[in-house]
């Protein structure tokens, strides 16, 4: 009895046990140390007490200390997260709109209106970034001097323009999943198209609009090229600053700063999972696979 | 008293090219239980689908008692369905499903909390309304769904294939379940299924219909034994048909000719000039079986020679409470014959490959014209 337990121990990897090969043991280490190490390294040497990145001379938190006290850099980071919530509120709404658009009706040029949707997608952002410097420059010119936060215009234009059809591909990809037989029970009850809209759609695509919202948050908040031909000289976002800053030289200033970015970044993403509850986690899957 | 609530008046609908109900007319009274009855594609949830409104006429009228409601949208219309996937709301709870559609109509919370929970009641859900539905089985989901079209009090309750997802033990207990539903609320019960055993059990009077058209309005027991054509009566139960062409019409009796069967001697008279070509169903558990001897054995309603066929026995499907028996005639018809095993015993136990007699009376063939 005890001998075949003993045995058990020592059976080969099952089908699924995939972290009992070793091949695949050696791809999940490869894989977590080029996608973390540079990261790590950043924030590690973010504490680094030198001028330099590159040699450890011994822990300080000076850096961080400069960086806080670096008001134009505080400014561009306050501008990175105005711009981000903006362009993230209007980006979920008009990309949930055109995700239901398509779903839902049939209409000429349905398919135009599609590829010209993935257009931002495929589009080299250096072009769009041309692009918006020649549209804010001759178009549309975004009026100067204006008051927070509708300096931030243009740049928020910009920002909804790339981000909002990542937000209807998500949406897309959940609708697809939706029953059609639930609008019609919540119609036969009763309900307006409006309230089946808010009753049973939007609860059906909530998770595809927090996965959209978490996407264009961040594409937004680490966008340079884009905002760096629609920036004028008083709306610099973080991104950008950082870049002006590495100009002179990589200090750990800059290390510092990136690392608070990327820390509100992941508690953000952490924060919006846990609101969601764990159904955000599995429902919001097949949405959220849509976004690599 | 019969008072009608729902008519269809010359009703057609058109799905581009293709005709999905063609000029039904047809009216349903209050407090029955109506079932409509076809194979796949023959209209019947497209019937169903324009009387709840998610479709609209592309002719003709449907009234509600009495109301023209053609062209109403489903959420002004006094019915309410049960969809084949229950459509349950995933997302909210079982007393929030049962209340969504009061909540639309305005009543107060208090009042609304009230009725869904006698709702639940109702279908034996008390308790659950606190739950998810994703924590529910199949079967209480769609008790949840009949909760929340029942809750409205709606003149008509619409079921679309309400017993198709369910296991077969569930089907049975679900059917008479539905039916006593149906007598304790007195609300009128339109239900669309393809399975003719359920609408034989539940419906009080059934609509057999075949690619758009109405094909026979009847009750379930007049479906079976008066079909008005060989689609109803193969549709319904299993059949044996033989064509033929009416020889003798009289009116206490009549002869058809046929070459499978010979000649097939009816008690009545039946109204089609003499020449014409005529089929006589007979249902399985209509014909008797004996062993083969020298001379036939003689029908007591028929004159001798008529009504008696012989055969072999080819194929045997014991049932537990009746054995099939599929019997082969001349010209190579395979005949269908049911018996109840009424002894534990069969004293004449039948095997395959043996001769035997097939004969029926004169009053059991349904003469069909079309």
């Amino acid at each position: 009895m005890s001998d075949a337990l003993i045995k058990h121990k020592t059976t080969p990897p099952g089908p699924l046990e995939y972290l009992r090969r070793w091949p695949l043991q050696v791809w999940l280490g490869l894989v977590a140390f080029f996608l973390y190490a540079p990261l790590i390294s950043l924030m590690v040497f973010s504490f680094n007490d030198s001028r330099f990145t590159t040699v450890w001379r011994g822990f300080t938190l000076k850096y961080y200390d400069k960086a806080f006290h670096n008001s134009s850099l505080i400014e561009a980071f306050g501008n990175s997260l105005t711009i981000a919530f903006f362009s993230t509120l209007i980006s979920v709404v008009l990309g949930a709109m055109a995700a239901i658009v398509l779903w839902r009706f049939r209409f000429p040029g349905k398919t135009a209106f599609n590829a010209g949707l993935a257009i931002p997608i495929v589009v080299p952002e250096i072009c769009m970034g041309v692009g918006m410097l020649v549209f804010f420059a001759k178009i549309l010119p975004w009026p100067q001097n204006l008051t927070w936060p509708f300096n931030l215009g243009a740049i928020i234009i910009a920002h909804v323009s790339f981000s909002f059809p990542f937000v209807a591909v998500v949406v897309r990809a959940r609708l697809a999943s939706f029953n059609r037989e639930l609008e019609e029970a919540a119609k036969d009850l009763g309900a307006s198209e409006f309230r089946t809209l808010m009753d049973v759609l939007v609860p059906h695509i909530q998770p595809s609009l927090v996965a959209g919202a978490l996407l264009a948050f961040t594409l937004s908040l680490d966008d340079f090229v884009i905002t760096f031909f629609t920036a004028g000289p008083d709306t610099v976002t973080f991104p950008v600053k950082v870049y002006s800053m590495v100009r002179f030289s990589v200090t750990p200033e800059v290390n510092a700063a990136s690392t608070i970015l990327i820390i509100v970044t992941v508690v953000l993403t952490f924060l919006a999972l846990k609101f969601q509850g764990s159904s955000a986690l599995t429902a919001g899957h097949d949405g959220g696979a849509e976004t690599k | 008293m019969t008072h009608p609530i729902i008519s269809f008046q010359n009703v057609s609908k058109r799905f581009g090219k293709t005709t999905a109900v063609d000029n039904v007319s047809l009216t349903i009274n209050e407090g029955e239980f109506f079932s409509l009855l076809g194979p796949s594609g023959c209209g019947k949830t497209t019937l169903l689908r324009m009387l709840a409104g998610f479709e609209m006429p592309t002719e003709g009228h449907i009234l509600i008692d009495g109301k023209d409601v053609s062209l109403t949208p489903p959420n002004q219309r006094p019915v309410n369905m049960v969809f084949q996937s229950y459509a349950v709301f995933p997302h909210m709870t079982v007393l929030d499903n049962v209340a969504y559609g009061l909540k639309m109509d305005g009543v107060p919370a208090a009042e609304r909390r009230d009725r869904a929970e006698e709702a639940l009641g109702l279908v034996q859900l008390a308790g659950y309304g606190a739950r998810k539905p994703d924590q529910l089985s199949g079967g209480q989901r769609q008790r949840v769904a009949l909760a929340r079209a029942l809750v409205k009090k709606p003149r008509v309750l619409l079921l679309d294939e309400p017993l198709s997802a369910l296991d077969a033990k569930l089907r049975d207990a679900m059917r008479s379940e539905l039916t006593s539903l149906q007598q304790k609320v007195g609300i009128t019960f339109i239900m669309v299924t393809h399975d003719q055993d359920e609408a034989l059990a539940m419906a009080t009077r059934c609509a057999v219909m075949n690619r758009g058209l109405l094909q026979q309005v009847a009750t379930p027991s007049d479906l079976y034994e008066f079909p008005n054509s060989r689609f109803v009566a193969d549709f319904i139960g299993s059949v044996n048909m033989f064509e033929g062409t009416l020889d003798v019409d009289e009116p206490d009796h009549a002869i058809i000719a046929t070459t499978e069967a010979g000649p097939i001697y009816l008690d009545h008279g039946v109204t089609g000039a003499t020449g014409t070509t005529v089929w006589a169903a007979v249902r399985p558990e209509k014909i008797e079986m004996h062993k083969r001897t020298d001379t036939p054995p003689k029908v007591d309603d028929a004159p001798e020679g008529y009504n008696v066929i012989a055969g072999t026995v080819r194929h045997l499907v014991y049932l537990g409470s009746e054995s099939i028996y599929e019997v082969e005639i001349t010209g190579g018809k395979l005949i269908k014959v049911v018996r109840p095993n009424l002894t534990r015993w069969d004293q004449e136990d039948f095997v395959i490959g043996e001769a035997v007699w097939l004969s029926f009376h004169a009053c059991s063939p349904a003469v069909l014209l079309s």
